[in-house]
Protein backbone atom coordinates (compact mmCIF):
# COMPACT_ATOMS: atom_id res chain seq x y z
CA UNK A 1 0.00 0.00 0.00
CA UNK A 2 1.55 3.26 -1.10
CA UNK A 3 1.60 6.13 0.92
CA UNK A 4 -0.76 8.38 -1.01
CA UNK A 5 -3.39 6.35 -3.19
CA UNK A 6 -6.44 7.54 -5.25
CA UNK A 7 -8.68 4.61 -5.81
CA UNK A 8 -10.55 4.72 -8.89
CA UNK A 9 -11.44 8.64 -8.98
CA UNK A 10 -14.88 9.29 -11.03
CA UNK A 11 -15.98 13.08 -10.74
CA UNK A 12 -15.58 16.46 -12.90
CA UNK A 13 -16.25 20.27 -12.42
CA UNK A 14 -20.44 19.55 -12.02
CA UNK A 15 -20.98 18.78 -15.64
CA UNK A 16 -19.79 15.57 -17.30
CA UNK A 17 -17.23 13.65 -15.51
CA UNK A 18 -13.36 14.34 -16.62
CA UNK A 19 -12.19 11.10 -14.07
CA UNK A 20 -13.48 7.99 -15.30
CA UNK A 21 -12.06 5.53 -12.76
CA UNK A 22 -8.38 7.01 -12.69
CA UNK A 23 -6.37 5.16 -10.29
CA UNK A 24 -2.95 6.81 -8.86
CA UNK A 25 -0.08 6.03 -5.89
CA UNK A 26 3.02 7.58 -4.60
CA UNK A 27 5.48 6.38 -2.21
CA UNK A 28 7.59 8.37 0.09
CA UNK A 29 10.56 8.75 -1.94
CA UNK A 30 9.35 8.13 -5.13
CA UNK A 31 8.59 10.12 -8.07
CA UNK A 32 5.40 9.34 -9.80
CA UNK A 33 4.34 11.16 -13.07
CA UNK A 34 1.41 11.83 -15.02
CA UNK A 35 1.49 11.81 -18.41
CA UNK A 36 -1.30 12.09 -21.26
CA UNK A 37 -2.56 13.66 -24.12
CA UNK A 38 -4.31 17.31 -23.74
CA UNK A 39 -7.43 17.23 -21.54
CA UNK A 40 -6.75 13.54 -20.78
CA UNK A 41 -7.91 14.88 -16.91
CA UNK A 42 -3.95 15.38 -15.68
CA UNK A 43 -4.34 17.92 -13.76
CA UNK A 44 -7.97 17.79 -13.13
CA UNK A 45 -6.50 14.26 -11.23
CA UNK A 46 -4.03 16.33 -9.19
CA UNK A 47 -6.80 18.96 -8.32
CA UNK A 48 -8.91 16.08 -7.07
CA UNK A 49 -5.85 14.61 -4.79
CA UNK A 50 -5.83 18.18 -3.76
CA UNK A 51 -9.88 18.41 -2.97
CA UNK A 52 -10.56 21.06 -5.54
CA UNK A 53 -13.21 18.82 -7.10
CA UNK A 54 -16.22 17.03 -6.27
CA UNK A 55 -15.74 13.17 -6.63
CA UNK A 56 -18.67 10.95 -7.26
CA UNK A 57 -16.72 7.65 -6.59
CA UNK A 58 -13.35 6.85 -5.25
CA UNK A 59 -11.40 7.58 -2.43
CA UNK A 60 -8.02 9.06 -1.46
CA UNK A 61 -5.79 8.33 0.98
CA UNK A 62 -2.79 9.76 2.81
CA UNK A 63 -0.75 7.20 4.97
CA UNK A 64 -3.81 4.96 5.37
CA UNK A 65 -5.90 7.95 6.50
CA UNK A 66 -9.23 8.54 4.67
CA UNK A 67 -9.11 12.35 3.09
CA UNK A 68 -11.67 11.92 0.76
CA UNK A 69 -13.99 14.60 2.20
CA UNK A 70 -11.21 16.84 3.77
CA UNK A 71 -11.06 20.36 2.77
CA UNK A 72 -7.83 21.77 0.63
CA UNK A 73 -6.48 23.67 3.85
CA UNK A 74 -7.29 20.69 6.01
CA UNK A 75 -5.42 18.26 3.64
CA UNK A 76 -2.06 21.45 3.31
CA UNK A 77 -2.56 21.06 7.09
CA UNK A 78 -1.60 16.65 6.75
CA UNK A 79 1.03 17.46 5.06
CA UNK A 80 0.35 18.08 1.49
CA UNK A 81 2.20 20.69 -0.54
CA UNK A 82 0.92 21.98 -4.16
CA UNK A 83 2.19 24.06 -6.05
CA UNK A 84 0.43 25.20 -9.47
CA UNK A 85 1.56 26.03 -12.78
CA UNK A 86 0.64 29.59 -12.78
CA UNK A 87 0.45 32.49 -10.44
CA UNK A 88 2.82 30.04 -8.15
CA UNK A 89 4.53 32.68 -6.14
CA UNK A 90 3.49 35.94 -4.26
CA UNK A 91 4.93 38.18 -7.22
CA UNK A 92 4.52 41.44 -4.96
CA UNK A 93 6.35 39.57 -2.10
CA UNK A 94 10.43 39.37 -1.46
CA UNK A 95 12.13 35.79 -1.93
CA UNK A 96 12.04 35.61 2.07
CA UNK A 97 8.76 36.19 2.33
CA UNK A 98 7.29 34.01 -0.42
CA UNK A 99 9.31 31.28 1.80
CA UNK A 100 8.10 32.36 5.07
CA UNK A 101 4.54 32.41 3.91
CA UNK A 102 4.80 28.58 2.99
CA UNK A 103 5.95 27.58 6.12
CA UNK A 104 2.38 30.10 7.52
CA UNK A 105 1.03 26.69 9.09
CA UNK A 106 4.08 26.00 11.02
CA UNK A 107 4.85 27.45 14.52
CA UNK A 108 7.91 25.91 15.42
CA UNK A 109 11.46 27.69 14.29
CA UNK A 110 11.85 27.29 10.71
CA UNK A 111 15.01 29.02 9.83
CA UNK A 112 16.59 25.45 9.44
CA UNK A 113 13.79 24.43 6.65
CA UNK A 114 15.37 28.09 5.13
CA UNK A 115 18.93 27.18 4.97
CA UNK A 116 17.93 23.68 3.19
CA UNK A 117 15.76 25.41 0.99
CA UNK A 118 18.65 28.14 0.06
CA UNK A 119 20.80 25.33 -0.20
CA UNK A 120 19.05 23.33 -2.40
CA UNK A 121 18.05 26.54 -4.57
CA UNK A 122 21.38 28.79 -4.06
CA UNK A 123 20.34 31.32 -6.71
CA UNK A 124 17.21 32.04 -4.30
CA UNK A 125 19.78 32.76 -1.45
CA UNK A 126 21.28 35.34 -3.49
CA UNK A 127 18.11 36.75 -4.66
CA UNK A 128 16.57 36.76 -0.91
CA UNK A 129 15.83 40.34 -1.18
CA UNK A 130 14.36 40.57 -4.49
CA UNK A 131 10.57 40.48 -5.00
CA UNK A 132 9.30 37.11 -6.69
CA UNK A 133 7.36 38.59 -9.86
CA UNK A 134 10.98 40.34 -10.86
CA UNK A 135 12.92 37.04 -11.42
CA UNK A 136 12.98 35.18 -14.58
CA UNK A 137 10.33 31.83 -14.83
CA UNK A 138 13.03 29.10 -13.94
CA UNK A 139 13.55 31.50 -10.88
CA UNK A 140 10.05 31.75 -10.24
CA UNK A 141 9.73 27.78 -9.89
CA UNK A 142 12.53 27.63 -7.78
CA UNK A 143 10.55 29.79 -5.68
CA UNK A 144 7.03 28.14 -5.48
CA UNK A 145 8.76 24.46 -4.88
CA UNK A 146 10.86 26.90 -2.27
CA UNK A 147 7.90 27.86 -0.92
CA UNK A 148 5.77 24.53 -0.68
CA UNK A 149 9.11 22.48 0.85
CA UNK A 150 8.76 24.83 3.91
CA UNK A 151 6.07 23.02 4.92
CA UNK A 152 8.08 19.67 5.38
CA UNK A 153 5.19 18.27 3.17
CA UNK A 154 5.01 14.66 2.96
CA UNK A 155 3.64 14.91 -0.57
CA UNK A 156 4.69 17.38 -2.83
CA UNK A 157 2.52 17.89 -6.13
CA UNK A 158 3.80 20.09 -8.76
CA UNK A 159 1.28 21.17 -11.75
CA UNK A 160 4.04 21.16 -14.89
CA UNK A 161 7.04 22.62 -13.25
CA UNK A 162 9.07 22.94 -16.31
CA UNK A 163 5.76 24.85 -18.07
CA UNK A 164 7.63 27.77 -20.56
CA UNK A 165 11.35 27.33 -19.22
CA UNK A 166 14.23 26.21 -21.18
CA UNK A 167 15.25 23.02 -21.47
CA UNK A 168 18.49 23.85 -19.36
CA UNK A 169 16.48 25.18 -16.39
CA UNK A 170 14.28 22.46 -17.11
CA UNK A 171 17.11 19.90 -16.46
CA UNK A 172 18.45 21.98 -13.92
CA UNK A 173 15.14 21.70 -12.17
CA UNK A 174 14.53 18.10 -12.83
CA UNK A 175 17.77 17.31 -10.80
CA UNK A 176 16.67 19.65 -7.91
CA UNK A 177 13.13 17.34 -7.81
CA UNK A 178 15.54 14.46 -7.84
CA UNK A 179 16.77 15.84 -4.75
CA UNK A 180 13.67 16.23 -3.05
CA UNK A 181 12.40 12.58 -3.55
CA UNK A 182 16.31 11.97 -1.35
CA UNK A 183 14.86 13.60 1.49
CA UNK A 184 12.27 10.90 1.87
CA UNK A 185 9.13 12.85 0.02
CA UNK A 186 6.87 11.39 -2.23
CA UNK A 187 6.89 13.78 -5.45
CA UNK A 188 3.83 13.72 -7.79
CA UNK A 189 3.92 15.73 -10.93
CA UNK A 190 2.22 16.47 -14.01
CA UNK A 191 4.69 17.06 -17.00
CA UNK A 192 4.43 18.05 -20.48
CA UNK A 193 7.86 16.93 -21.46
CA UNK A 194 6.54 13.34 -21.10
CA UNK A 195 10.19 11.77 -21.71
CA UNK A 196 12.26 13.91 -19.77
CA UNK A 197 10.12 13.61 -16.76
CA UNK A 198 9.36 9.80 -17.09
CA UNK A 199 13.56 9.76 -17.11
CA UNK A 200 13.28 10.58 -13.45
CA UNK A 201 10.26 9.15 -12.76
CA UNK A 202 9.74 5.78 -10.28
CA UNK A 203 6.43 5.67 -11.52
CA UNK A 204 4.51 6.59 -14.40
CA UNK A 205 0.67 7.04 -15.42
CA UNK A 206 -0.09 7.75 -18.95
CA UNK A 207 -3.70 9.11 -18.59
CA UNK A 208 -6.60 9.06 -21.79
CA UNK A 209 -10.06 10.51 -21.32
CA UNK A 210 -9.72 10.27 -17.38
CA UNK A 211 -8.83 6.99 -16.93
CA UNK A 212 -5.32 4.74 -16.69
CA UNK A 213 -4.15 3.93 -20.27
CA UNK A 214 -0.87 2.64 -19.52
CA UNK A 215 0.91 2.35 -15.98
CA UNK A 216 4.29 1.39 -15.33
CA UNK A 217 8.14 2.56 -13.93
CA UNK A 218 9.25 5.14 -15.48
CA UNK A 219 11.85 3.24 -18.06
CA UNK A 220 9.38 0.49 -18.79
CA UNK A 221 7.02 3.08 -20.32
CA UNK A 222 9.92 5.07 -22.19
CA UNK A 223 10.32 1.17 -23.76
CA UNK A 224 6.80 0.36 -23.85
CA UNK A 225 6.91 0.75 -27.96
CA UNK A 226 3.09 1.61 -28.33
CA UNK A 227 3.87 4.43 -25.70
CA UNK A 228 6.43 5.61 -27.29
CA UNK A 229 4.74 5.93 -30.35
CA UNK A 230 1.46 7.47 -29.42
CA UNK A 231 2.40 9.56 -26.58
CA UNK A 232 6.33 10.48 -26.42
CA UNK A 233 6.77 11.32 -30.73
CA UNK A 234 8.52 7.99 -32.01
CA UNK B 1 13.64 93.50 -7.37
CA UNK B 2 11.13 92.47 -4.43
CA UNK B 3 12.97 93.68 -0.78
CA UNK B 4 13.82 91.05 1.19
CA UNK B 5 10.89 91.51 3.90
CA UNK B 6 8.83 91.45 0.87
CA UNK B 7 10.25 88.00 -0.06
CA UNK B 8 9.26 86.93 3.54
CA UNK B 9 6.40 87.86 3.76
CA UNK B 10 5.06 86.30 0.56
CA UNK B 11 6.32 83.12 2.19
CA UNK B 12 4.90 83.39 5.13
CA UNK B 13 1.61 84.30 3.34
CA UNK B 14 1.70 81.36 1.25
CA UNK B 15 2.70 79.18 3.91
CA UNK B 16 0.05 80.42 6.37
CA UNK B 17 -2.72 79.47 3.41
CA UNK B 18 -1.56 77.04 2.24
CA UNK B 19 1.29 74.90 2.88
CA UNK B 20 0.32 74.11 6.14
CA UNK B 21 -3.11 73.69 6.05
CA UNK B 22 -2.99 71.67 2.23
CA UNK B 23 -0.25 69.78 4.94
CA UNK B 24 -3.11 68.98 7.48
CA UNK B 25 -5.40 68.42 5.20
CA UNK B 26 -3.38 65.46 3.10
CA UNK B 27 -2.56 63.56 5.90
CA UNK B 28 -6.13 63.42 6.72
CA UNK B 29 -6.76 62.42 3.85
CA UNK B 30 -4.38 59.83 3.60
CA UNK B 31 -5.81 58.04 6.27
CA UNK B 32 -8.73 58.27 4.64
CA UNK B 33 -7.45 56.32 1.30
CA UNK B 34 -5.14 53.99 3.29
CA UNK B 35 -8.71 52.48 4.34
CA UNK B 36 -9.71 52.26 0.69
CA UNK B 37 -6.65 51.46 -0.66
CA UNK B 38 -6.62 48.26 1.65
CA UNK B 39 -10.37 47.87 1.39
CA UNK B 40 -9.43 47.65 -2.57
CA UNK B 41 -6.47 45.57 -2.21
CA UNK B 42 -7.35 42.82 0.48
CA UNK B 43 -11.09 42.91 0.06
CA UNK B 44 -11.36 43.52 -3.53
CA UNK B 45 -14.00 45.61 -4.04
CA UNK B 46 -14.18 49.66 -3.91
CA UNK B 47 -15.80 50.62 -0.74
CA UNK B 48 -17.84 53.49 -0.91
CA UNK B 49 -19.49 53.35 2.21
CA UNK B 50 -15.94 54.52 3.34
CA UNK B 51 -16.88 58.20 3.71
CA UNK B 52 -20.00 57.57 5.43
CA UNK B 53 -18.00 54.56 8.14
CA UNK B 54 -15.65 57.81 9.09
CA UNK B 55 -18.37 60.26 9.84
CA UNK B 56 -20.28 57.01 12.27
CA UNK B 57 -16.61 56.33 14.16
CA UNK B 58 -16.58 60.01 14.04
CA UNK B 59 -19.97 60.33 15.63
CA UNK B 60 -19.22 58.08 18.11
CA UNK B 61 -16.02 60.44 19.30
CA UNK B 62 -18.10 62.94 19.42
CA UNK B 63 -20.77 61.48 21.72
CA UNK B 64 -18.31 59.91 23.85
CA UNK B 65 -16.37 63.39 23.94
CA UNK B 66 -19.39 64.99 25.04
CA UNK B 67 -19.84 62.76 28.07
CA UNK B 68 -16.12 62.96 28.83
CA UNK B 69 -16.89 67.19 28.92
CA UNK B 70 -19.56 66.87 31.08
CA UNK B 71 -17.79 64.52 33.36
CA UNK B 72 -15.33 67.41 33.86
CA UNK B 73 -12.80 64.98 32.10
CA UNK B 74 -10.04 66.78 29.57
CA UNK B 75 -7.04 65.91 28.20
CA UNK B 76 -5.42 69.03 29.53
CA UNK B 77 -3.85 70.94 26.25
CA UNK B 78 -4.86 68.44 24.06
CA UNK B 79 -8.31 67.80 23.06
CA UNK B 80 -10.74 65.40 24.29
CA UNK B 81 -11.65 63.93 21.75
CA UNK B 82 -7.99 61.86 21.39
CA UNK B 83 -9.37 60.17 24.70
CA UNK B 84 -12.16 59.58 23.07
CA UNK B 85 -10.93 58.17 20.04
CA UNK B 86 -10.58 54.67 20.98
CA UNK B 87 -14.04 54.33 21.53
CA UNK B 88 -15.12 55.58 18.20
CA UNK B 89 -12.78 53.35 16.85
CA UNK B 90 -14.54 50.53 18.71
CA UNK B 91 -17.57 51.36 17.90
CA UNK B 92 -16.39 51.46 13.91
CA UNK B 93 -15.06 48.49 14.32
CA UNK B 94 -18.25 46.72 15.55
CA UNK B 95 -20.70 48.83 13.01
CA UNK B 96 -18.04 46.82 10.44
CA UNK B 97 -18.10 43.56 11.53
CA UNK B 98 -21.77 43.84 11.58
CA UNK B 99 -21.92 44.97 7.73
CA UNK B 100 -19.39 42.14 7.25
CA UNK B 101 -21.38 39.65 9.01
CA UNK B 102 -24.73 40.60 7.24
CA UNK B 103 -23.78 42.03 4.09
CA UNK B 104 -20.48 41.20 2.96
CA UNK B 105 -20.05 37.91 3.58
CA UNK B 106 -23.11 36.50 1.85
CA UNK B 107 -21.81 38.00 -1.28
CA UNK B 108 -17.97 36.52 -0.33
CA UNK B 109 -19.87 33.34 -0.50
CA UNK B 110 -20.99 33.63 -3.89
CA UNK B 111 -17.97 34.57 -4.96
CA UNK B 112 -20.38 38.04 -6.67
CA UNK B 113 -18.44 40.00 -8.96
CA UNK B 114 -16.72 43.39 -7.54
CA UNK B 115 -19.40 45.61 -9.37
CA UNK B 116 -21.77 43.92 -7.01
CA UNK B 117 -19.85 44.58 -4.22
CA UNK B 118 -19.75 48.45 -5.01
CA UNK B 119 -23.17 48.61 -5.51
CA UNK B 120 -23.42 46.65 -2.33
CA UNK B 121 -21.55 48.87 -0.14
CA UNK B 122 -23.51 52.14 -1.78
CA UNK B 123 -25.84 50.57 0.15
CA UNK B 124 -24.10 50.18 3.27
CA UNK B 125 -23.28 53.36 2.66
CA UNK B 126 -26.97 54.58 2.43
CA UNK B 127 -27.67 52.69 5.77
CA UNK B 128 -24.44 54.15 7.49
CA UNK B 129 -25.73 57.62 6.46
CA UNK B 130 -29.19 57.26 7.40
CA UNK B 131 -28.10 56.24 10.76
CA UNK B 132 -25.51 58.82 11.24
CA UNK B 133 -28.05 61.53 10.95
CA UNK B 134 -30.55 59.68 12.87
CA UNK B 135 -28.39 59.78 15.94
CA UNK B 136 -26.29 62.87 15.75
CA UNK B 137 -28.02 65.04 13.25
CA UNK B 138 -27.25 66.25 9.85
CA UNK B 139 -25.93 69.76 11.27
CA UNK B 140 -22.92 71.04 12.31
CA UNK B 141 -20.99 69.55 14.99
CA UNK B 142 -17.57 71.32 16.75
CA UNK B 143 -16.23 69.17 19.67
CA UNK B 144 -12.26 71.20 19.82
CA UNK B 145 -11.25 71.60 22.94
CA UNK B 146 -7.63 72.42 24.52
CA UNK B 147 -5.53 74.54 23.59
CA UNK B 148 -6.31 76.04 19.91
CA UNK B 149 -3.06 77.69 18.70
CA UNK B 150 0.25 76.58 19.15
CA UNK B 151 1.17 80.35 18.18
CA UNK B 152 -1.03 82.72 16.57
CA UNK B 153 -0.36 85.53 13.84
CA UNK B 154 -0.26 88.31 16.02
CA UNK B 155 2.36 86.27 18.27
CA UNK B 156 4.44 85.63 15.41
CA UNK B 157 4.00 89.13 13.77
CA UNK B 158 5.50 90.49 17.11
CA UNK B 159 8.07 87.68 17.12
CA UNK B 160 9.32 88.20 13.89
CA UNK B 161 8.89 91.80 12.91
CA UNK B 162 6.64 90.71 9.41
CA UNK B 163 3.64 92.08 8.81
CA UNK B 164 2.20 88.34 7.58
CA UNK B 165 1.31 86.26 10.75
CA UNK B 166 1.51 82.87 10.67
CA UNK B 167 -0.70 80.70 12.49
CA UNK B 168 -0.32 76.77 13.41
CA UNK B 169 -2.74 75.46 15.43
CA UNK B 170 -2.65 72.87 17.59
CA UNK B 171 -4.78 70.32 15.35
CA UNK B 172 -2.70 70.53 12.18
CA UNK B 173 0.59 69.34 14.50
CA UNK B 174 -1.36 67.14 16.12
CA UNK B 175 -3.34 65.72 13.15
CA UNK B 176 0.31 65.26 11.04
CA UNK B 177 1.73 63.57 14.38
CA UNK B 178 -1.00 61.00 14.50
CA UNK B 179 -0.97 60.42 11.03
CA UNK B 180 3.15 59.54 10.42
CA UNK B 181 2.44 57.37 13.83
CA UNK B 182 -0.18 55.56 12.21
CA UNK B 183 1.43 54.94 8.91
CA UNK B 184 4.50 53.89 10.30
CA UNK B 185 2.29 51.46 12.63
CA UNK B 186 0.58 50.08 9.38
CA UNK B 187 3.64 49.78 7.77
CA UNK B 188 5.88 48.27 10.03
CA UNK B 189 2.54 45.90 10.86
CA UNK B 190 2.37 45.18 6.99
CA UNK B 191 5.86 44.78 6.26
CA UNK B 192 7.46 43.04 9.20
CA UNK B 193 4.73 40.59 11.27
CA UNK B 194 3.37 37.42 10.42
CA UNK B 195 -0.30 38.34 9.92
CA UNK B 196 0.23 41.49 8.36
CA UNK B 197 3.13 39.87 5.89
CA UNK B 198 -0.49 36.87 5.77
CA UNK B 199 -2.85 39.96 4.61
CA UNK B 200 -0.02 40.83 1.91
CA UNK B 201 0.05 37.61 0.31
CA UNK B 202 -3.74 37.07 0.28
CA UNK B 203 -3.89 40.19 -1.56
CA UNK B 204 -1.01 39.27 -3.56
CA UNK B 205 -2.62 36.14 -4.70
CA UNK B 206 -5.35 34.63 -2.64
CA UNK B 207 -5.32 31.13 -4.43
CA UNK B 208 -1.62 31.00 -3.17
CA UNK B 209 -2.11 32.34 0.27
CA UNK B 210 -5.05 29.90 0.47
CA UNK B 211 -2.93 26.94 -0.18
CA UNK B 212 -0.17 28.11 2.23
CA UNK B 213 -2.87 27.88 4.83
CA UNK B 214 -3.47 31.43 5.51
CA UNK B 215 -7.06 31.82 7.09
CA UNK B 216 -9.19 33.90 4.58
CA UNK B 217 -11.64 34.78 7.67
CA UNK B 218 -9.17 36.02 10.16
CA UNK B 219 -7.58 38.30 6.90
CA UNK B 220 -10.76 39.76 6.67
CA UNK B 221 -11.23 40.46 10.16
CA UNK B 222 -8.24 42.30 10.98
CA UNK B 223 -8.49 44.31 7.76
CA UNK B 224 -12.12 45.58 8.53
CA UNK B 225 -10.66 46.52 12.39
CA UNK B 226 -7.46 48.51 10.45
CA UNK B 227 -9.58 49.93 8.44
CA UNK B 228 -12.22 50.83 10.82
CA UNK B 229 -8.91 52.33 12.63
CA UNK B 230 -7.70 54.40 10.76
CA UNK B 231 -11.34 55.71 9.58
CA UNK B 232 -12.58 57.14 12.34
CA UNK B 233 -9.04 58.40 12.99
CA UNK B 234 -9.05 60.26 9.91
CA UNK B 235 -12.26 61.42 10.75
CA UNK B 236 -11.57 63.07 14.32
CA UNK B 237 -8.59 64.47 12.79
CA UNK B 238 -10.92 66.37 10.19
CA UNK B 239 -13.37 67.18 12.41
CA UNK B 240 -11.06 68.78 14.99
CA UNK B 241 -9.35 70.27 12.41
CA UNK B 242 -12.42 71.79 10.78
CA UNK B 243 -15.94 70.63 12.40
CA UNK B 244 -18.26 67.42 11.31
CA UNK B 245 -21.05 67.08 9.76
CA UNK B 246 -22.40 64.04 7.87
CA UNK B 247 -22.57 65.81 4.28
CA UNK B 248 -18.88 67.08 4.38
CA UNK B 249 -17.85 63.60 5.65
CA UNK B 250 -19.88 62.44 2.48
CA UNK B 251 -18.03 64.47 0.19
CA UNK B 252 -14.43 63.52 1.11
CA UNK B 253 -15.17 60.13 -0.25
CA UNK B 254 -14.32 61.67 -3.37
CA UNK B 255 -10.84 63.26 -2.77
CA UNK B 256 -10.53 60.36 -0.72
CA UNK B 257 -10.85 57.76 -4.01
CA UNK B 258 -8.80 60.21 -5.79
CA UNK B 259 -6.30 60.21 -3.68
CA UNK B 260 -6.01 56.67 -3.66
CA UNK B 261 -5.97 56.44 -7.22
CA UNK B 262 -3.52 58.71 -7.99
CA UNK B 263 -1.45 56.90 -6.05
CA UNK B 264 -1.92 53.42 -7.24
CA UNK B 265 -4.71 51.95 -5.62
CA UNK B 266 -3.67 48.59 -3.57
CA UNK B 267 -0.38 50.64 -2.56
CA UNK B 268 -0.37 51.76 0.74
CA UNK B 269 2.51 54.05 -0.15
CA UNK B 270 0.67 55.48 -3.06
CA UNK B 271 -2.67 56.38 -0.76
CA UNK B 272 -0.03 58.69 1.29
CA UNK B 273 1.08 60.39 -1.63
CA UNK B 274 -1.95 60.35 -3.51
CA UNK B 275 -3.67 62.37 -0.26
CA UNK B 276 -0.79 64.89 -0.32
CA UNK B 277 -0.97 65.38 -3.90
CA UNK B 278 -4.75 66.06 -4.08
CA UNK B 279 -4.47 68.17 -0.83
CA UNK B 280 -2.04 70.55 -2.23
CA UNK B 281 -3.28 70.55 -5.60
CA UNK B 282 -6.71 71.44 -4.21
CA UNK B 283 -5.55 74.21 -2.25
CA UNK B 284 -3.00 75.63 -4.07
CA UNK B 285 -5.75 76.04 -7.39
CA UNK B 286 -8.50 77.21 -5.12
CA UNK B 287 -5.99 79.97 -3.10
CA UNK B 288 -6.40 83.64 -4.60
CA UNK B 289 -3.02 85.03 -4.95
CA UNK B 290 -3.45 88.46 -4.80
CA UNK B 291 -1.66 89.41 -1.95
CA UNK B 292 0.84 87.28 -2.79
CA UNK B 293 1.82 88.92 -5.95
CA UNK B 294 1.53 92.05 -4.47
CA UNK B 295 4.54 91.35 -2.22
CA UNK B 296 6.59 89.75 -5.21
CA UNK B 297 5.58 92.34 -7.91
CA UNK B 298 6.61 95.87 -8.96
CA UNK B 299 3.86 98.34 -8.07
CA UNK B 300 3.38 98.69 -11.99
CA UNK B 301 2.30 95.23 -12.42
CA UNK B 302 -0.04 94.60 -9.35
CA UNK B 303 -3.05 92.19 -10.10
CA UNK B 304 -6.30 94.45 -9.72
CA UNK B 305 -7.85 91.22 -9.65
CA UNK B 306 -8.15 88.20 -7.03
CA UNK B 307 -5.58 85.52 -9.01
CA UNK B 308 -7.40 82.43 -8.15
CA UNK B 309 -7.44 79.58 -10.75
CA UNK B 310 -10.81 78.40 -9.36
CA UNK B 311 -13.69 79.18 -6.89
CA UNK B 312 -13.35 77.39 -3.22
CA UNK B 313 -16.53 76.09 -4.27
CA UNK B 314 -15.29 74.18 -6.84
CA UNK B 315 -12.70 72.59 -5.19
CA UNK B 316 -14.36 68.79 -5.22
CA UNK B 317 -13.64 69.61 -9.35
CA UNK B 318 -10.00 69.46 -8.74
CA UNK B 319 -9.80 66.06 -6.94
CA UNK B 320 -12.18 65.08 -9.70
CA UNK B 321 -10.30 66.26 -12.65
CA UNK B 322 -6.94 64.50 -11.56
CA UNK B 323 -8.98 61.55 -11.29
CA UNK B 324 -10.13 61.92 -14.57
CA UNK B 325 -6.25 62.74 -15.89
CA UNK B 326 -4.52 59.86 -14.02
CA UNK B 327 -7.34 56.91 -15.46
CA UNK B 328 -6.20 58.29 -18.62
CA UNK B 329 -2.94 58.53 -18.76
CA UNK B 330 -1.49 56.69 -16.41
CA UNK B 331 -4.42 54.39 -14.87
CA UNK B 332 -1.76 52.07 -12.40
CA UNK B 333 -1.22 55.15 -10.48
CA UNK B 334 1.90 57.30 -9.56
CA UNK B 335 2.92 53.42 -7.80
CA UNK B 336 2.00 51.20 -9.78
CA UNK B 337 -1.43 50.23 -7.80
CA UNK B 338 -3.47 47.22 -10.00
CA UNK B 339 -5.11 48.88 -12.90
CA UNK B 340 -8.36 49.80 -12.89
Amino acid sequence: MSYLVADNLRGGYGGADILNGCTLSVNKGEIAVIVGPNGAGKSTAMKALLGMLNLREGSVTLGGKDITHMSPQDRVGEGIAFVPQTHNVFGGMTVEENLEMGAFLRTDDFTETMEQIYELFPILKEKRRQNAGELSGGQRQQVAVGRAMMMQPSVLMLDEPTAGVSPIVMDELFDRILEVKQQGIAVLMVEQNAAQALNIADKGYVLVSGTNKHTGSGDELLADPVVRRTFLGG
Amino acid sequence: MPEITDILNAIVLFSNFVLVPAASYGAQLALGALGITLVYSILRFSNFAHGDMMAFGTMVVIIVTWGFQSMGISFGPLPTALLALPFGIVGAVVLHLAFDKTVYKFYRAKKSAPVIFVIVSTGVMFMTNAIVRFIIGPGDQRFMDGTKFIFRPREFKEFTGLSEGLALKSTQVLTLTVAVICVAALFYFLQKTRTGKAMRAFSDNEDLALLSGINPDRVVLITWIIVAALATTAGTLYGLDKSFKPFTYFMLLLPMFAAAIVGGIGSPVGAVVGGFVIAFSEVIVTYAYKKFFIYLMPESLEPSGLMQFLSTDYKFAVSFIILVVVLLIRPTGIFKGQSI
